[in-house]
């Protein structure tokens, strides 16, 4: 099975900074990838190498086995993006502008698939609008279905929900999840990590340009160890001395108090009922995508330099 | 091909699109510049036997008009795009970089044809302006418009503001057309800017093209002709590698 990117050591470099910085990513036919990290830590620009938009200063990218500048004709022919910034040609109505898409690809007769996409991303009746015409949301759906009109394996969203409504993204998201099943690879950049962790089978984190982290989703965040918050309601409302040096934080009338495993809520318990103290109320939560997140972003050994 | 001729056509619809801006706009203008030498300059002397002023100057208005509209349209299409950034979706596709090229090209000959044509076709009212040459005629608007669309497009790509690409238009382009001898015949000159004239491509255009309208000019359409696809093919080379390398379009 040929991998859908390769990225071998690619850096790249906007004058003396360093936006890449010796990055290597392969994802296989047939994922469903995240790319996450903050503003600024490069997943718009690696994006941008892989499609062409910028070139790599060092190492080499790969699309279903096409060099992306070698062989650019056939990596972007496999290739289809959506790119984060709002952009749309105020010449044309919706379906206009999916026309011309599809021709770039040589594709002359799409009416019944440019149809479709019309009708899954809910542009039905936008379909003969002029582009200048649609909301914002609006125009953000017709750059996914400008991404799809060549139907490609490979497909890299950035990010395609900002400043999408609710019920849109719901739908966004059942139809690209069809397209990855039906074997098209995805790979998705969002700040909304709920979203990737609800979609993604295996996720990359970006740090100043480095990819920090490689992993599938369930062992990212169970070996990344962040551990478990217990939220505790008390009366009266205080921790025994013992327990005070676990408690990470008080908010709305809960102590909190960081555990590794769940073999550390006994003694919790132990103590507080040696202290007199009563329960009011108790949850555990478990990690999220979140957690990890913000303990990688913040963990020194992260910290890149 | 698809893949071309879907970019040539939607630059064509561009301009169509808004054809009272970039196509009867021009027309009347370049129709007032004629009522006003016509006004102005008709007791002139005669330039070439037998033909007036007026008629001596249609063939150059006319080529005037082809030239600027067909810089206008690939250097206001290639900008805009830049600008809001709708290039993207070009760049993204497997279109090659001759693709484009051609098609940028190809939508600027049009338009620059679509102009001139109206020019000269008002003008066939009210004069009777000789064709000699049918075949030269073509062949001067056609590289003429096609070296222009080729500096509207290097103009475009390079500037990264439209106050850029009105210099390139103020200090490049109108100057060479105004000095290529679409008002007078350069042999009215003095010899230094006789001389001057002659490093001046627009002026084998404009020469060439007026040849084929009176079977005479200031210099052999033979030797213009082949500065001019001289030219042409420098120019697009050029932008031919621009393209090619991503200059200011791909980061
Ligand atoms: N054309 C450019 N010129 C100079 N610097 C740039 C350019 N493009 C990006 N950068 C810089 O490169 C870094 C990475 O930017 P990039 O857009 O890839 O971030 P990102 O991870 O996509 O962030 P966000 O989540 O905000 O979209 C940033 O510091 C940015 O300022
Ligand atoms: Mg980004």
């Amino acid at each position: 099975m040929t991998a859908a990117i390769v990225v071998q050591n690619v850096c790249k470099y906007f004058g003396a900074f360093c936006a890449l910085d010796h990055v290597h990513l392969e994802i296989q036919a047939g994922e469903f990838f995240a790319l996450l990290g903050p503003n600024g830590a490069g997943k718009t620009t690696l994006i941008h190498t892989i499609a062409g938009l910028s070139v790599a200063d060092s190492g080499s990218i790969h699309v279903m086995g096409n060099h992306v500048t070698k062989q650019y004709r056939q990596a972007r022919m496999r290739l289809g993006i959506v790119p984060q910034e709002l952009v749309f040609d105020p010449f044309f109505t919706v379906r206009e502008t999916l026309k011309i898409q599809s021709g770039y690809y040589g594709i002359s007769d799409n009416g019944a698939w440019i149809d479709e996409i019309i009708a899954r991303l809910g542009l039905a009746d936008k379909a003969d609008t002029n582009m200048r015409a649609l909301s914002g949301g609006m125009k953000r759906r017709v750059m996914v279905a400008q991404a799809l009109v060549h139907k490609p394996p490979v497909i890299i969203l950035d990010e395609p929900t900002a400043g999408v409504d609710v019920e849109l993204r719901q739908s966004l998201w059942d139809f690209i999840r069809e397209l990855n099943v039906a074997g098209h690879t995805i790979v998705l950049t969002t700040h909304y990590l709920e979203e990737a962790e609800a979609l993604c089978n295996r996720i990359a984190m970006l740090k100043q340009g480095k990819v920090i982290a490689l992993n599938s989703m369930q062992n990212f965040i169970s070996t990344m160890s962040v551990g478990y918050t217990l939220r505790l309601r008390l009366l009266p409302d205080t921790l025994p001395s013992m327990l005070q040096e676990i408690q990470t934080g008080y908010r709305n009338g809960y102590i909190e108090l960081k555990l590794d495993n769940y073999t550390q809520i006994e003694p919790v318990l132990a103590q507080l009922r040696l202290s007199d103290i009563q329960i009011l109320e108790m949850q555990l939560l478990q990690p999220d995508l979140e957690d990890v997140f913000v303990s990688l972003m913040n963990n020194p050994l992260t910290q890149t330099q | 091909m698809t893949g071309f001729f879907t970019l040539l056509y939607k630059e064509l619809l561009r301009f169509w699109k808004v054809g009272f801006q970039t196509i009867l706009a021009p027309i009347v203008s370049t129709l007032l510049y004629l009522l006003i030498f016509l006004h102005v300059l008709e007791a002139h002397v005669e330039v070439y036997q037998g033909v007036s002023y007026t008629v001596f100057l249609i063939p150059g208005l006319v080529m005037m008009a082809v030239m600027q509209n067909a810089f206008a349209n690939a250097s206001s299409s290639m900008i805009q795009s830049k600008i809001s950034g709708n290039i993207v979706f070009v760049l993204l596709s497997p279109l090659t970089y001759r693709d484009i090229f051609f098609a940028y090209i190809l939508a600027s000959v049009v338009r620059g044809l679509l102009v001139g044509a109206g020019v000269f076709l008002v003008t066939a009212l009210f004069f009777n302006t000789p064709m000699y040459w049918p075949l030269w005629i073509g062949v001067f608007a056609i590289l003429g418009s096609g070296l222009l669309g080729a500096l509207g497009v290097i103009a475009g790509i390079w500037a990264d503001k439209f106050d850029q690409l009105a210099a390139f238009q103020n200090f490049i382009i109108i100057p060479l057309t105004f000095l290529s001898g679409v008002f007078y015949s350069i042999h009215s000159l003095p010899p230094v800017w006789q001389f001057l004239s002659h490093l001046n491509p627009f002026f084998y255009m404009i020469d060439g093209f007026r040849y084929g309208f009176f079977g005479a000019s200031d210099f052999s359409p033979y030797l213009s002709l082949c500065i001019v696809i001289a030219c042409f093919a420098a120019i697009s080379l050029l932008a031919i590698q621009m393209l090619r390398s991503g200059y200011k379009l791909r980061h």
